[in-house]
């Protein structure tokens, strides 16, 4: 929901580009300058084309790097009308965002972004008229001043866009709610992007005067195609996602009680890495760590894994070597490689007594401590053969117990800070194989069952 | 990070350079190079009065897009960039400050396009990577067709006329150059990958028209900007262009790691011991050649690929490995449930279904199955059968033994893959594994 400082700062917002654009066009109309009077520019018809062309753009905002960073090209129609006609109908061409085409808005949503676009377009446009850039059919003799000129305007409205909008983020602190959110690590990719997409405006107020409407139509064309790439991108990316969930659960089919197991892990590493404040990158690469941090298991022999009793010094070493084993299966991948090592290190304790390399305290890598913790807290939440599964509350507090002996403190406190903010859904719980071959006895990841080990 | 989905035909390391050209690539280099000298004795002959900073700005521009090239699914390189830039300046019709059209000249822009390419390819060479420089062959073919038609049309007057009239022209004109680019890409790919031609042109079209179209419509608005602005244009349209280009590059990107995800993991049931190591690789490898020895498309041998390297993932669900990982030791009944295992595992991604298809039918006998097993499936069959009974070894007579066996059996082996396979067989060099 929206917070109820988000939905002041939405109606002030709105309130504000209302109360400007009215006083500035009642300005402009007292002054008959509201766009200029010029041959061979149709003033009205460029109005309507250029908030038809906004519209257009507007109509699917693409992905460009995760769900939440999403970018939509429709500033080259506002720059255009910057150029060609002026500051308030630069307004009115963003105050089209209300009749966008996306369904999904929600009134409050649409009315945010038009009145975030007309501020924008308003504030580009005077931007403009301050640089001394000429209005209407652009003569390019002046064609210095009009670069000068139109760049202040360009960069103007990029800042005054992410800057609204990361208003509404700062104030909601919920993320993913509205179409953009500049807070990302991508956020200098998005917007070089974005100042890219705005140098289009130039190119349709350069070619308005052979083309007229036209030329907005000719722009979209490499616009749709770059959409279309992205959705493709997007699109490769949920199946690279999916094959590997899918992948990972084949590793696991072979012991009954760790069914799922990798994705859990991975679902609560993504959620210490987000309260940790990883970056976009890192948490996705950490995500794809930890569904395989045990695919080395593979490697272990079925009947180590399934042995009751005592295991040997040799049978505990075949276990040690199983992050040696996934690191590898997946070390050709194009992964981080941050993951390569929480995969390798995911063993690790911070008292130095963990395998496979003994490490300590901050020598462990950040992947290798978050996966940790996700990793027990999974095993202890899941019922094993030799006992159910144990609650919520009691596994944190194992693994406040362990903090600092086994897991890093700070990394405990943000999954349980994590957990009370997002809570955590426990898989059903494990009735009894259909295939008793598919049982291991024990757990290497359960803390509060260490594996038995003969005295050497 | 090149989206290596079909493997190239890799020559030996020791081999020098110029063993490794074919006849199509000899062909497209004598062509360039005859162009360039053309070009440059024409100009040195004839002295055109040059616009030397349009040449300049233009050139600058191609060797930008040289350099900022982009890897496309595929292990294919294009450079959008530069070919906007190249083909904008083969159709300059005016520019400001100037009445009636601007002095044209043939060989100035293929020596402008020679120019900028080899300028733009000089960082590539001095960081040790592909100079690339079949694609430069093949761009400046295009641009030389486009300048070659787009001459008597300027010379003819015909630009006196509406700017709807230079629009389609440009347009049309546009699409004849991009059109060479692909058939020539096409013919050169044939030749590397031994595909067929009629096939390659297909995959080339599928796979350009996006790119192609979007290139299209910028060197329309490059051309009609350069009426108004001048050259000083390309700075404005660069930024777009590269924001174009970067999302085309996230695209392939993607699809280069998936794979190369996909080829790692496949080696899960080799570290767990369920089969000899390489298998998956070297049956993958053959079901591909085999695949494009029978004329299939793309996005076919793209889901044959998958579908071979995952082809064993079913074996993960046994307690114990089968000795020697071979499938064919097992009954037909096991093959088919450890396939079926493969295939229930394939499509809980649900995005490979049509690979867990494949899949899912691998053991299925050719003959007397109604419906009958896909071919990919009955592709998967034979090189999965091949490796098993001659794994990584080069013997020929043990290799041919195997292929006998499987002509015998047509009821089990369909006859055209074994056919084809033999002939792959009868091409192939050490692996390397």
């Amino acid at each position: 929901m929206v917070s109820r400082a988000a939905r002041l700062y939405i109606g002030l917002v709105v309130s504000v580009a209302a109360v400007l654009v009215a006083i500035l066009s009642h300005q402009a109309m007292v002054h008959g300058d509201f766009y200029p009077t010029q041959k061979h520019l149709a003033p009205m018809a460029a109005l309507i084309t250029l908030q038809v062309l906004f519209l257009v753009c507007d109509s699917g905002t693409t992905p460009m790097t995760s769900r939440q960073t999403r970018w939509s090209p429709s500033s080259s129609a506002t720059l255009a009308a910057v150029v060609l006609l002026g500051p308030v109908p630069a307004a009115l061409v963003g105050a089209a965002a209300l009749l966008s085409l996306q369904r999904q808005l929600r009134l409050a949503e649409r009315m945010f972004n038009a009145a975030m676009y007309a501020l924008c377009g308003l504030a580009a446009g005077e931007a403009y008229v301050a640089c001394n850039g000429p209005r209407g059919l652009p003569d390019f003799s002046h064609f210095r001043t009009i670069l000068l000129a139109f760049a202040a305007a360009a960069t103007v409205h990029v800042i005054a866009n992410h800057g609204l909008i990361w208003g509404v983020h700062r104030l909601n602190r919920e993320r993913g709610m509205w179409t953009r959110d500049g807070l990302e690590s991508s956020l200098a990719l998005l917007l070089a992007s974005d100042l890219g997409y705005a140098a289009l405006g130039l190119v349709i107020a350069s070619l308005w005067p052979i083309m007229h409407w036209f030329a907005a139509a000719l722009v979209l064309v490499p616009l749709f195609v770059a959409r279309w790439a992205m959705a493709q991108f997007a699109e490769q990316q949920r199946a690279y996602a999916a094959t590997m969930s899918a992948l990972s659960q084949a590793v696991e089919t072979k012991d009954y009680y760790t069914r799922g197991h990798g994705d859990r892990v991975s679902r609560g590493a993504v959620m210490i890495a987000r309260q940790i404040g990883m970056s976009t990158d890192r948490t996705e690469a950490i995500m794809f760590a930890g569904m395989l941090h045990d695919v080395g298991k593979l490697g272990v022999p079925t009947q180590v894994l399934q042995k009751t009793g005592k295991l040997s010094p040799e049978e505990f070493a075949a276990i040690q070597l199983h992050p040696k084993r996934g690191l590898e299966i997946v070390s050709e991948i194009g992964f981080l490689f941050e993951a390569l090592n929480g995969i390798f290190h995911h063993h690790e304790r911070i008292d130095g007594l963990g395998y496979p390399m003994g490490l300590a305290g901050h020598e462990i890598p950040e992947f290798a401590r978050v996966i940790a913790v996700a990793d027990a807290f999974d095993s202890m939440t899941t019922t094993r053969s030799y006992r159910e599964a144990k609650s919520i509350d009691f596994a944190l507090g194992e693994l406040r117990r362990g903090a600092g002996t086994q897991f890093d403190p700070v990394i405990v406190e943000a999954f349980i800070a994590a957990m009370q903010e997002e809570g955590w859904e426990l898989p059903a719980p494990a009735g009894k194989p259909a295939d008793p071959t598919t049982v291991t006895v024990k757990d290497h990841d359960d803390p509060t069952a260490p594996l038995p080990v003969v005295e050497p | 990070m090149s989206g290596e989905t079909i493997a190239r035909r890799a020559a030996p390391a020791r081999m020098a350079y110029w063993q490794a050209l074919d006849s199509g690539r000899i062909l497209l280099m004598a062509a360039s190079a005859m162009l360039v000298i053309a070009a440059f004795a024409g100009m040195a002959a004839l002295r055109p009065t040059v616009h030397v900073r349009v040449a300049l700005a233009f050139g600058a521009f191609i060797a930008f897009g040289e350099l900022f090239r982009l890897a496309l699914p595929g292990g294919r390189e294009a450079a959008p960039i530069a070919m906007v830039g190249a083909m904008a300046y083969a159709m300059l019709l005016r520019l400001p400050g100037q009445r009636g059209p601007i002095t044209y000249d043939v060989l100035l822009v293929v020596a402008v396009a020679a120019i900028g390419m080899a300028v733009g390819a000089l960082p590539h060479i001095a960081a040790g990577r592909p100079a690339g420089l079949t694609g430069m062959c093949t761009r400046l073919v295009a641009v030389s067709c486009v300048a070659f038609i787009f001459w008597p049309i300027v010379s003819a007057g015909l630009f006196r006329l509406r700017w709807e009239v230079e629009f389609a022209v440009i347009a049309v004109v546009f699409l004849v150059g991009w059109l060479v680019d692909a058939l020539v890409g096409a013919l050169i790919r044939a030749d590397d990958v031994g595909a067929r031609f009629s096939v390659a042109v297909r995959d080339e079209i599928r796979l350009q028209w996006p790119l192609g179209l979007s290139v299209g419509a910028s060197v329309i608005i490059a051309v009609f900007g350069a009426e108004q602005i001048g050259v000083m244009e390309l700075a404005v349209f660069i930024g777009p262009l590269l924001v174009t280009q970067l999302a085309f590059r996230r695209y392939a990107g993607i699809r280069a790691t998936y794979l190369q995800t996909v080829r790692s993991l496949a080696r899960v049931t080799e570290v767990a011991g369920y089969v000899e190591t390489g298998h998956s690789r070297r049956v993958s490898r053959l079901a591909v050649a085999v695949g494009r020895g029978l004329g299939l498309a793309e996005p076919e041998l793209l889901a044959l690929e998958y579908a071979a390297l995952m082809h064993d993932i079913g074996q993960l669900s046994l307690r114990d490995p089968i000795p020697g990982g071979a499938t064919l030791l097992v009954g037909p009944d096991d093959r088919e449930r450890i396939a079926k295992l493969g295939a229930d595992v394939i499509r809980q991604a649900r995005v490979l279904n049509d690979v867990a298809e494949l899949v899912q039918y691998q053991s299925r006998p050719a003959r007397g199955h109604d419906p009958a097993p896909p071919l990919g499936s009955m592709i998967i069959k034979a090189a999965n059968a091949f490796d098993d009974m001659v794994g990584g070894s080069t013997d020929r007579n043990r290799s041919a033994a195997a292929l006998e066996r499987m002509r015998l059996d047509p009821m089990e082996y369909d006859a055209g893959v074994v056919a084809v396979l033999t002939d792959v067989a009868a091409r192939r060099v050490p692996s390397r594994l």
